[in-house]
């Protein structure tokens, strides 16, 4: 299928998602779908660098913090709506990721993994010391009750999560089939040969890991009027990072579709499970899941699901 | 090659996509309850893991423990009353969910908050949205910046929370003699150290001391040695101290080691009023003035609040929880006895209804009167400051009474001198 | 702020003493990863299973935590091994991807965590011993055993763990078998029971480091989440399977932590611990002690 074909094909599904939301209008499904949208993002932004690139990112929650504070603070300094601060957020982390990329270029492997953990650190530390955000204090974004067209506010940030979605799986679809997934793939196959062969491994990286940052700050740009109060300790948590990379893991890294499936299905687990069994439950089958799946999986879910080609 | 495996991960990958989303949506389907019923539903998130967890639980049995008061007596309305509760893991974030679910699919009558001050900062939106009333239990001005008129929040702190857990330490510092000139403030990074730290500062300035220092440290830091050392170099009289559990635990250590020299220590810190840290320290905290909000003091003793700390402490061993139960526990049964009150006096579960009732009304709880004021926080507050005094050993036994954790100020509920910090520790 | 000699000298003797407890907590990370390329993320969170199993020996039998921790290391041995041949069955036999096996380690450590706290519920736990409270003065320097006592343990540990790599067969064949798994089957070893016995006993090292965890601080189930940043840190900075190294970035890391509190502010310590590390990686890719 090709690009604008599937463009048009998410757009539909997406239009057909929300219609259905909208139709039975329940103020929850929109909060539970917005934190499932907001990990299909993270876990598409993720695989770019991780699964197709070979580069582990443990480092999830700076790019995605750093959005939602990149959102905050145009609101203080402008008070500049989303649909202004969304772009910028991509700006911001995509930028970061760059110069993650330059930092990290002679890294490999769990190195390379370390790294963006001590770059976590690092920006946390920032942030916290960073007043006129909040700081360490939190900052209040408050939020008027109806959207701006129609419906309640969380019907508004459910559809621009929705957006964001979409775009993300459309940016990772495209990816995967260009020229650069093809580097990419190389680059994780085996550097040293890409290299010897000519590809621009360089350019890759960093294109990969601008990417990659610049999608997950789209993800964390509405969180702040999604909980109304941000604050640096619970926004740069490592479950961020843990849950997108199993989602993506699970759902199977070697295509867009993996990540796609992981974070609709683990999401969506880990949603019914926190109003119904318990949320230790929650820790538990995130753990289980990813044993068991890279155990028998390794693939993924899109592994198991991919018929084999006849011989 | 190449073609065929796009073609399969075309027509299977879409399958599989289609497939997902409806498994999704069916089981979130499936988490929908049935249609509501009698009972008169109260729903709310409360820390069952994470680090709001301790307080968390042991609010949690208190709740559970007023339902079943009520009932026994027939219920709300008539109604017999149910809690539901989910854990939000002590992270805001998952707040907004968690209430839509209760309010819309589980379709409570009535909601109250969580545990600490993230957590109602989030809360407070969505009982604006749907009108209703929220309690918020234990949180520092959280309706400073809403202004939200049926906010009502269960902390002695009243409108200046810093300044209110402050006061009575450092009232109680200046009656020693020699008077302390200089002061240090020492707070974590986060949103309730910065609270402490401005309380200081209002606190220090009103009675005309000078800051020596005044540095923040990072939550996680385990080792407060470097820190407190920093602090004995600047040879404070006061070092106010304001800290959550963990680094309560840690800077009392880390006092000790160091052998820190003042004339009086304390001040904010959480967690040192519950059993957990009373018995791990011991003899370690001797000579620390603490805030507390309540205590067994012979002129807090208010009709009905012993029998429930006895029924509590039965409990509280096989729940898990705080054994001792005198820091959370109390009010939560406290909070619930506000919005129970409420919804017979005005017999309504409505937010205009009930609202402006507990603006006007003052209350009689098992922790004493309440009544709040214009802000949704209490008209007046009432902190105390306690100090440990002679405690002997780990026993946790001893930390029941009233000898061993003594009120110093204010003085209208004293049960005890206060000793200077070096005294304390002989 | 004025630095003055006493504050300056406790500074460096904390960071030295919370170094050597990283070491021990680290030494089990860098045998994983360093000789036998398992990246065990879980590390961290096996010391503190480690520090719970302390803790319900010290409550039943009233033997001193780090005896106690001892104690349990054949234990933490034999289950050490039973993970290396799980591993081994499920990952490296099908080749090399350390993602599926960073993958496996997370979710051991999540599930870990939450036995935790099913067992153990979410407030501090704590063991009580004489030297716990402690504190030995030498003039202005101040001692505190619960920081020290540990610390002669990781450097106790850590020498006889360098010993045995060097001067036992076995131990040798351990290094041996990260160099060169081949040339170890052309004198009659198998290469996975070799690195079995390494990975139980990084696994056992985890029994210790836990007792060290729970004589320094009050514990509970999510500690282990504080030290992954720092004992990987340190794996990396100190070049993997490098004892030497692993002490000396440990050590440096308490000292960078300390030193920033004093000179910096304790707000910007783990900026900089963190930052000196994002620095020398990009310097030396394979950290100050690792071979390329």
């Amino acid at each position: 299928m090709t690009n604008w074909r599937f463009v048009a094909a998410a757009a539909g599904f997406a239009a057909i998602v929300f219609g259905i939301a909208a139709w039975l209008n329940i103020d929850y499904l929109f909060f539970a779908g917005y934190v499932v949208l907001q990990y299909v993002v993270l876990a598409s932004a993720w695989n770019i660098l991780g699964g197709y690139t070979g580069y582990m990112n443990l480092g999830v929650s700076a790019f995605f913090a750093l959005g939602a504070y990149t959102t905050v603070a145009l609101e203080i300094a402008w008070k500049l709506p989303l649909p202004a601060t969304i772009p910028a957020a991509a700006i911001v982390s995509g930028l970061v990721g760059i110069g993650m990329g330059y930092l990290t270029l002679r890294l490999k492997g769990i190195f390379f993994a370390i790294a963006t953990l001590a770059l976590a650190v690092v920006t946390e530390t920032f942030i916290t010391n960073w007043d006129y955000v909040g700081g360490s204090s939190g900052a209040y974004l408050l939020h008027p009750k109806r959207g701006p067209w129609f419906g309640s506010y969380i019907e508004y940030l459910f559809l621009l999560m929705l957006i964001v979605a979409a775009v993300a799986v459309v940016v990772a679809r495209a990816v995967e089939r260009s020229w650069l997934g093809y580097g990419f793939t190389a680059i994780r196959d085996d550097e040293t040969a890409a290299e010897a062969t000519g590809v621009p491994t360089l350019r890759l990286k960093l294109i990969a890991t601008g990417l990659s940052g610049a999608l997950m700050g789209m993800a964390g740009a509405p969180l702040p009027y999604y909980v109304s109060f941000l604050e640096p300790a619970s926004t740069f948590n490592l479950s961020y990072a843990v849950n997108t990379i199993a989602m993506a893991m699970i759902g199977g890294t070697t295509t867009w579709l993996g990540p796609l499936i992981g974070a609709v299905l683990l999401a969506t687990v880990q949603q019914v499970a926190t109003v119904t069994i318990s949320s230790e439950i929650n820790l538990m089958v995130v753990g289980v899941l990813l044993v068991g799946f890279a155990m028998l999986a390794p693939n993924g879910i899109v592994g198991l699901l991919r018929r084999r080609p006849r011989p | 090659m190449m073609q065929r495996r796009t073609r399969a991960t075309g027509a299977g990958g879409f399958r599989a996509a289609v497939l997902a989303t409806l498994a999704a949506l069916s089981m979130a389907a499936a988490s929908l309850p049935a249609a509501a019923e009698e009972p008169l539903k109260i729903g709310f998130g409360m820390a069952e893991t994470g680090p709001l967890a301790g307080t968390g639980k042991s609010a949690l049995l208190a709740m559970t423990i007023w339902a079943e008061d009520v009932n026994a007596k027939g219920g709300l309305l008539g109604r017999q009353v149910k809690l539901i509760h989910y854990d939000d893991q002590s992270n805001p974030a998952n707040v907004p969910a968690l209430y839509a679910k209760l309010i819309d699919l589980d379709k409570v009558d009535l909601i109250i908050s969580g545990y600490a001050t993230p957590i109602i900062a989030s809360t407070i939106p969505i009982a604006m949205q749907h009108d209703m009333v929220l309690m918020g239990f234990f949180g520092l001005a959280n309706n400073a910046k809403f202004k939200y008129d049926k906010y009502f929040g269960i902390f002695p702190a009243g409108e200046k929370p810093a300044l209110a857990i402050m006061q009575p330490f450092f009232d109680a510092a200046m009656t020693l003699n020699p008077k302390p000139k200089t002061v240090a403030a020492v707070y974590p990074e986060m949103e309730f150290g910065q609270s402490i730290k401005n309380g200081v500062k209002t606190a220090a300035a009103a009675a005309g001391l000078q800051t020596v220092y005044d540095q923040g440290f990072p939550p996680s830091m385990t080792d407060l040695t470097t820190v407190v050392r920093q602090i004995q170099a600047t040879n404070p009289d006061i070092v106010a101290i304001g800290t959550q559990p963990g680094q309560s635990i840690a800077i009392v250590r880390a006092i000790n080691e160091v052998g820190l020299k003042a004339k009086i220590v304390g001040g904010g810190m959480t967690g040192l009023q519950t059993t957990d840290a009373e018995g791990l320290l011991g003899e370690q905290l001797n000579g620390f003035v603490n805030f507390n909000i309540w205590l067994p003091a012979p002129k807090m003793q208010y009709p009905g609040v012993m029998d429930f700390v006895k029924r509590y402490q039965e409990r509280a061993k096989a729940a898990g929880v705080d054994p001792i139960g005198y820091y959370a526990a109390p009010w939560a049964y406290a909070e619930l006895q506000v919005l129970g009150q409420a919804v017979e006096a005005t017999k309504s579960t409505a937010g205009d209804k009930l609202g402006p009732y507990i603006h006007a009304t003052t209350f009689k709880t098992i922790i004493g009167d309440v009544k709040f004021g214009e802000s949704g926080e209490w008209a007046q507050p009432r902190m105390l400051a306690a100090q440990f005094q002679n405690v002997k050993g780990n026993d946790i036994e001893q930390f029941k009474g009233t000898d061993k954790v003594v009120v110093v100020s204010p003085a209208e509920y004293k049960s005890g001198e206060l000793l200077s910090f070096e005294d304390a520790r002989r | 702020m004025t630095i003055t000699y006493p504050l300056l000298v406790n500074a460096v003797i904390a960071g030295l003493l919370m170094g050597g407890f990283y070491a021990a907590l680290s030494v089990g990370a860098t045998v994983a990863f360093g000789l036998l390329d398992i990246v065990n993320i879980a590390h961290p969170t096996f010391a503190v299973v480690g520090a719970y199993a302390v803790l319900v020996l010290n409550r039943a039998f009233n033997i001193d935590p780090i005896l106690c921790g001892l104690l349990l290391t054949p234990i933490f041995y034999g289950a050490g091994m039973l993970l290396y041949q799980l591993y081994h069955h499920f990952f490296e036999r099908r080749g090399d991807d350390a993602m599926r096996g960073l993958a496996f380690f997370f979710g051991l450590m999540f599930i870990a965590e939450v036995a935790m706290i099913m067992l153990f519920g979410v407030d501090f736990r704590y063991v009580h011993a004489p030297y716990i409270t402690t504190t030995w003065n030498f003039g202005a320097v101040a001692l505190p055993l619960r920081l020290a006592v540990p610390f002669a343990g990781s450097i106790l540990m850590l020498l006889a763990l360098e010993l045995y790599l060097k001067k036992t067969f076995i131990g040798r064949a351990i290094v041996a078998v990260a160099q060169d798994p081949f040339a170890l089957r052309l004198v009659a070893v198998s290469p996975v029971r070799i690195k079995r016995i390494a990975f139980g006993i990084a696994c056992a090292s985890a029994a210790l480091a836990g007792a060290f965890i729970i004589v320094i601080e009050p514990l509970q189930p999510a500690v282990g989440r504080e030290f992954i940043g720092r004992v990987f840190a340190i794996c990396v900075f100190g070049g993997l399977g490098s004892l030497p190294g692993t002490i000396v970035a440990a050590v440096s890391l308490g000292l960078v932590e300390n030193l920033s509190t004093i000179f910096i502010g304790a707000s910007w310590s783990p900026a900089v611990a963190f930052g000196v590390l994002l620095a020398t990686l990009a310097w030396r890719p394979s950290g100050l002690f690792g071979r390329s």
